[in-house]
């Protein structure tokens, strides 16, 4: 009987190594270990044994099933293996073509820009301060040193709606407010970003209704050399650490000194180019330090304190950012303008 | 103010800086500097030659053949074309090998079978702005005074040799509207010395008196402080010498004769406007300086009859007005060729008065700017002397003794007082006392310093923008040079930056809407009265705020909404083909309940949002699909719910002005104090639709500031479920008009504390449950927080439920 197992096992071993399929693999298990298969049939006969020879018997019996169990397992799993591979070569996609998409809006690039700015100086420590865009005489052009006859407060150059009450023209009023509102106490540091307004005939460079940020700051003894060194802070975070700043004396009635504050041309890094006409430079703020009648409308004592103002135009800053050639752009909400300042 | 590099080196040696050198030095120093231009547009070659005669060219009528000497050692053939040419005139030559501006090369050449040996030249041939030449001068070729030297290069006759520096003025600096000013400027910068103009030098008095023949009083005292005026008898009016016509067209001023051009030029030189009278039109030998009289009338030398009012200064003879103040000389006073005796004026008018007159009636001139910027008291003397004693010299003029003068208040002299400290604490500085010694020495302001640094400074007249410390301090600050202050950093306490509320709220809007996939949209806040009428719930019961003086009917009166811009912004996108639109704007509307504005208005915030076309467009995989009522009103309840204010927000049936009315939600907020509308969403309305040429088109607009008030960014945590839910889901059929967030309202209300939650999934309509009939499928969700439910009190609950919406809406469950 022994004898007759080996053989099986010999003859199962065999029939097993040919097989190049799940079906046959399957028949031949039947064949061999199924219910009705060889080897029960074989074992089947372990009855007529004695009590010594059953046990051996049945141990051959079992390695000869294991042996052959083994064999057909190992041959399944290849035969999934390559089921599966095969399937998933069927399941292939063209993973080129687009995806499903999902649709992206855009900040306006005025905000955009407006907001690089402000998280700028909030990091400096500056609060946000607003004011509104109608305004009255008195905080447009009055307390900021701007008499009754000041050529830039000209009916011509201005929204009025009364005599009294205008479409602000700059952000300086918030100032005003600022420091009316501060009641006399230091420091006063602010940003105040917002519409303005100006009689201008729109062109690629003018709008007659714009964005500013204006910054004051107030202290007991706040030196023009501190508003080098701000300026020169936010435009280094706001360009690049290799940017440098220049200050030329100009003139605004709401500083003393005043200067005009032109940065390293970002498109050339300074040697002159189309851009900022050869020179290196770009303009793009205005500042000073807060005239003495401007801290007094504003109920502070130039003896006691002094103060910095400066003033940047975000239309320009964001034109020059972006190196956009018409201002018009800003004002069309073209979706296909729009879209181009999806990215963070 | 254009100043010539030449000019300028009169009064200042400017050795070893080229004008672009002072250009930069300048623009450094405060006084920007636009361009530098030469005068000289490519000319080369080109003298001075004499025609000694002129023949008709034998096959040409319009052409003369001329013999030039041009200083050459033979004479010269030439053929012109010109009608002003003539014989015994001396004229620019461009020689054989010469070049002109434009590039033109002169070459030998045969003009109609006739030898031609160079160029006779038009001061346009030279470069010269035909504009600025006398008006003798603009046709034809350029006719040298007979003086002129035979053969000298052009460029030196005509002075092109310069740069002109084109000074860009701030208002304070108008100092500088005078070459005297510019040379003051340049020596506080450089250090150099100043040579100026002796006025009184080339006066030629007679034993004649002024006040023989001249009196002069001012009436008008609040508008004119100073009033000067010479006689100059015998005065031959011809042309001014080349070289003062040249100064003057470099400066931008047409030549006209030598008194005005004198006038003219002293003007340039000291920034003191003059105007020159013909005294024999000047009645009774009388000037006064008064108001204008209600209804009277002055022709204007540029012939224009001036009604002027009672506000405008005029100058007056005995019986008329023969000039408006600072502004333009009377035609009944003018000098002609037959003038022989003038009166020259010099005066101070008020800044403010010649401005109002020059606006008022659109007459602005280089006299009129210099009044409105208020001129140097100082000056109106050595002004008035100055081109006296030119007109003498170049005009044959007596000038009689003495000057005719009325004046009301001579000027204070403006003292500063500041310290060291004050300086240094203002700029950060660490200037010496000797370095501020030596700024105000070059400045040429008298100064005196006591012991503890303290300083007093006279400032002179001619710096009106000079009043307070801290003027002084700039001055220093800029000639010290603004490079020189070092850069610092606030000391003080360290304060901590924020957003306001509502700023963080408005960041947060545009994070969610560009989320959503919209573009953010700036509108102008200015609209047309129209406009403002669309949208009537959403103005407010507002009047529309006009502009005083719009630039157009379209820009007219402040927006009352949002949405009307953002109608205009997807119209120009449709135009553009972009079809696909979804756009939103943050902004204010303005708000009054007066007619006219007493007061500010109401600023109002809101948000503005606009979809239309596709939420998506079609593609490979899959099609396009349209946007829709809900796409408007899930972006929005988004907003609501990232903003802690879902609980609060009701959407209601709303029929509002400008939207569809049956597809439009009020959107309300419950607060403590009740519930309020802030804005609507909805189909705009068809007509709108027409009227815009828009497709479908789903808009919202709100009002922001109960939103920046109750939305809340605390959260509250719940612990996770632990025991399971229960589904049940039920179909009900109701009446069309059933609105489907009353049935989940119902069902809440009537479920109780079991119902973790209820949502629609489906809405059908059609024939199948009847035309009037829709079939509301929801699911809800039940569960207990303490323990797992049991099967019936579900089904109890949930009869409960049905129950209900049965009494309630006659609902049947759908089988």
């Amino acid at each position: 009987m022994k004898e007759r197992l080996e053989a099986l096992r010999k003859e199962a071993l065999e029939q097993l190594q040919g097989v190049a399929d799940a079906a046959t693999l399957n028949d031949l298990r039947v064949q061999y270990l199924g219910k009705k298969g060889q080897l029960t049939e074989i074992l089947r006969g372990m009855g007529a044994l004695s009590a010594e020879e059953r046990p051996v018997i049945g141990q051959v019996g079992n390695e000869v099933r294991a042996a052959i169990e083994a064999v057909i397992a190992e041959k399944q799993e290849g035969f999934d293996r390559a089921a599966t591979a095969h399937r998933l070569q069927a399941e292939t996609i063209d993973v080129t073509l687009p995806g499903k998409a999902v649709n992206v809006g855009s900040v306006h690039p005025l905000n955009k820009v407006a907001q690089e700015i402000e998280d700028i100086f909030i990091g400096m420590g500056y609060t946000i301060a607003e004011g509104p865009e109608v305004e009255t005489d008195f905080f447009n052009f009055e307390a900021l040193n701007l008499p009754k006859n000041h050529p830039a407060r000209d009916m011509q150059d201005s929204f009025y709606i009364t005599d009294e009450i205008l479409l602000r023209t700059h952000t300086s009023p918030v100032q005003i407010r600022t420091m009316k509102a501060m009641n006399g106490k230091t420091p006063v540091k602010v940003i105040c970003p917002g519409k303005v307004y100006r009689r201008d005939d729109d062109d690629a460079t003018h709008s007659f209704m714009f964005h500013q940020i204006e910054g004051l700051v107030i202290g007991p003894n706040i030196r023009m050399s501190d508003l080098k060194g701000t300026l020169l802070q936010f435009v280094q975070e706001m360009y690049g650490p290799q940017m440098q700043i220049r200050l030329r004396p100009s003139f605004f009635p709401f500083t003393e000194p005043s200067a005009e504050v032109d940065v390293t041309c970002a498109q050339c890094g300074g040697s002159g180019c189309r851009m900022c006409k050869h020179t290196g430079w770009i303009e793009i703020l205005g500042c000073g330090m807060v005239h003495p009648k401007v801290l007094e409308h504003g109920g502070y004592d130039p003896k006691e304190v002094t103060g910095f103002a400066f003033g940047m135009g975000v239309e320009r800053i964001a034109l020059l950012k972006y190196d956009i050639d018409d201002i018009r752009h800003f004002y069309a909400n073209d979706t296909k303008f729009l879209s181009q300042f999806a990215k963070i | 103010m254009n100043v010539s590099y030449r000019w300028l080196s009169d009064y200042i040696d400017l050795s070893g800086l080229s004008a672009q050198d002072l250009a930069e030095m300048m623009t450094r120093g405060g006084i920007e500097i636009d361009s530098v231009p030469s005068r000289n547009a490519g000319v080369n070659g080109v003298v001075v030659g004499y025609v000694k005669t002129r023949e008709k060219h034998p096959d040409a009528d319009k052409l003369s053949v001329c013999t030039i000497d041009a200083g050459t050692g033979e004479d010269l053939q030439i053929v012109c074309g010109a009608a002003n040419i003539g014989a015994d005139m001396k004229v620019p030559v461009a020689l054989v090998g010469a070049k002109l501006p434009g590039g033109l090369d002169i070459k030998r050449a045969k003009l109609r079978g006739v030898e031609s040996q160079g160029m006779i030249c038009s001061a346009k041939e030279l470069g010269i702005n035909d504009k600025l030449l006398p008006k003798e001068q603009q046709e034809g070729i350029l006719i040298l005074p007979p003086d002129t030297e035979i053969g000298r290069d052009i460029l030196d006759v005509l002075a092109l040799n310069d740069s002109i520096l084109e000074l860009d003025l701030t208002p304070n600096r108008s100092d500088c509207l005078s070459m005297l000013g510019v040379a003051y400027e340049v020596a506080a910068l450089t250090g150099r010395p100043l040579e100026l103009p002796d006025p009184g030098k080339d006066l030629y008095p007679t034993t004649d008196r002024t006040s023989d023949h001249l009196s002069v009083s001012i009436s008008a005292t609040e508008q004119c402080s100073l009033y000067s005026a010479r006689y100059i008898k015998g005065v031959k009016v011809a042309s001014a010498p080349q070289w003062i016509q040249n100064r003057l067209i470099a400066a931008g001023i047409r030549p006209i004769n030598n008194v005005v051009d004198i006038t003219n030029y002293v003007m340039l030189e000291y920034g003191q406007p003059l105007h020159a009278f013909d005294a024999a039109k000047v009645a009774g030998g009388r000037i006064d300086v008064r108001l204008a009289k209600p209804g009277e009338v002055l022709v204007t030398l540029d012939g224009q009859e001036r009604k002027l009012e009672p506000q405008m200064l005029v100058i007056v003879d005995a019986d008329k007005a023969i000039a408006l103040a600072g502004v333009m000389g009377g035609a009944n006073s003018e000098v002609t060729l037959e003038t022989t005796d003038i009166i020259l004026e010099s005066a101070k008018f008020d800044g403010g008065t010649v401005r109002r007159t020059s606006r008022q009636l659109g007459l602005r001139s280089e006299a009129s700017v210099r009044f409105e910027k208020e001129v140097d008291p100082n000056r109106v003397r050595a002004a008035l002397d100055r081109a006296a004693g030119l007109i003498a010299r170049y005009g044959n003029g007596l000038v009689t003794e003495g000057i005719a003068e009325a004046a009301v208040s001579s000027p204070e002299p403006v003292i500063v007082e500041l310290s060291l400290d004050r300086i240094n604490g203002m700029l950060g500085t660490e200037l010496s006392s000797l370095e501020i010694k030596t700024i105000l020495s070059r400045l040429q302001f008298a100064s005196e310093v006591n012991g503890d640094g303290r300083w007093t400074v006279t400032i002179p007249s001619r710096r009106p923008d000079i009043t307070r410390d801290v003027d002084l301090v700039e001055e220093f600050a800029r000639l010290h040079g603004y490079d020189e202050i070092p850069t610092t950093l606030i000391e003080g306490p360290t304060t901590a930056g924020t957003l306001t509320k509502p700023q963080a709220i408005r960041r947060e809007l545009r994070s969610i809407l560009t989320g959503a996939g919209l573009h953010e949209a700036i509108c102008y806040s200015v609209t047309s009265v129209q406009r403002t009428a669309l949208f009537k719930e959403l103005s407010g019961g507002s009047n529309a705020i006009s502009l005083a003086m719009p630039m157009s009917e379209e820009r007219s009166v402040l927006r009352t909404t949002l949405l009307p811009s953002l109608l205009e912004a997807a119209a120009y996108n449709l135009t553009r083909k972009n079809n696909d639109l979804a756009l939103f704007e943050i902004g204010n509307v303005y708000h009054t309940d007066e007619v006219a504005l007493s007061r500010l208005p109401q600023e109002k915030p809101r948000a503005a949002l606009l979809l239309s076309g596709n939420r998506r467009s079609a593609s490979w995989n899959r099609s396009a699909e349209p946007v829709d009522f809900y796409d408007a009103k899930g972006a929005l309840e988004k907003v609501f719910e990232r903003l802690g204010l879902a609980g609060r927000i009701a959407f209601v049936a709303a029929q509002p002005e400008g939207f569809h009315p049956g597809r439009t939600a009020a959107i309300a907020i419950h607060t403590e104090h009740g519930t309020e509308t802030v804005g609507y969403v909805g189909q705009l309305h068809p007509e709108l639709q027409r009227d815009f040429d828009l497709p479908d088109t789903y808009v919202a607009e709100i009002e922001l500031a109960l939103i920046y008030e109750y939305s809340d960014s605390h959260i509250e945590y719940r612990a996770l479920p632990r025991y399971p839910s229960m589904e049940r889901d039920i179909a009900v059929v109701v009446d069309r008009g059933v609105a489907g967030g009353a049935l989940t309202e119902a069902i809440v209300a009537s479920a109780g504390e079991l119902l973790e939650s209820v949502k629609v999934f489906d809405v059908y309509t059609g024939d199948r449950i009847g035309s009037d009939k829709k079939s509301v499928a929801l699911a809800l969700v039940y569960r207990h927080g303490e323990r797992t439910l049991t099967d019936e009190e579900v089904t109890e609950t949930h009869a409960r439920v049905l129950a209900q919406l049965e009494q309630s809406f006659g609902a049947e469950l759908r089988k």
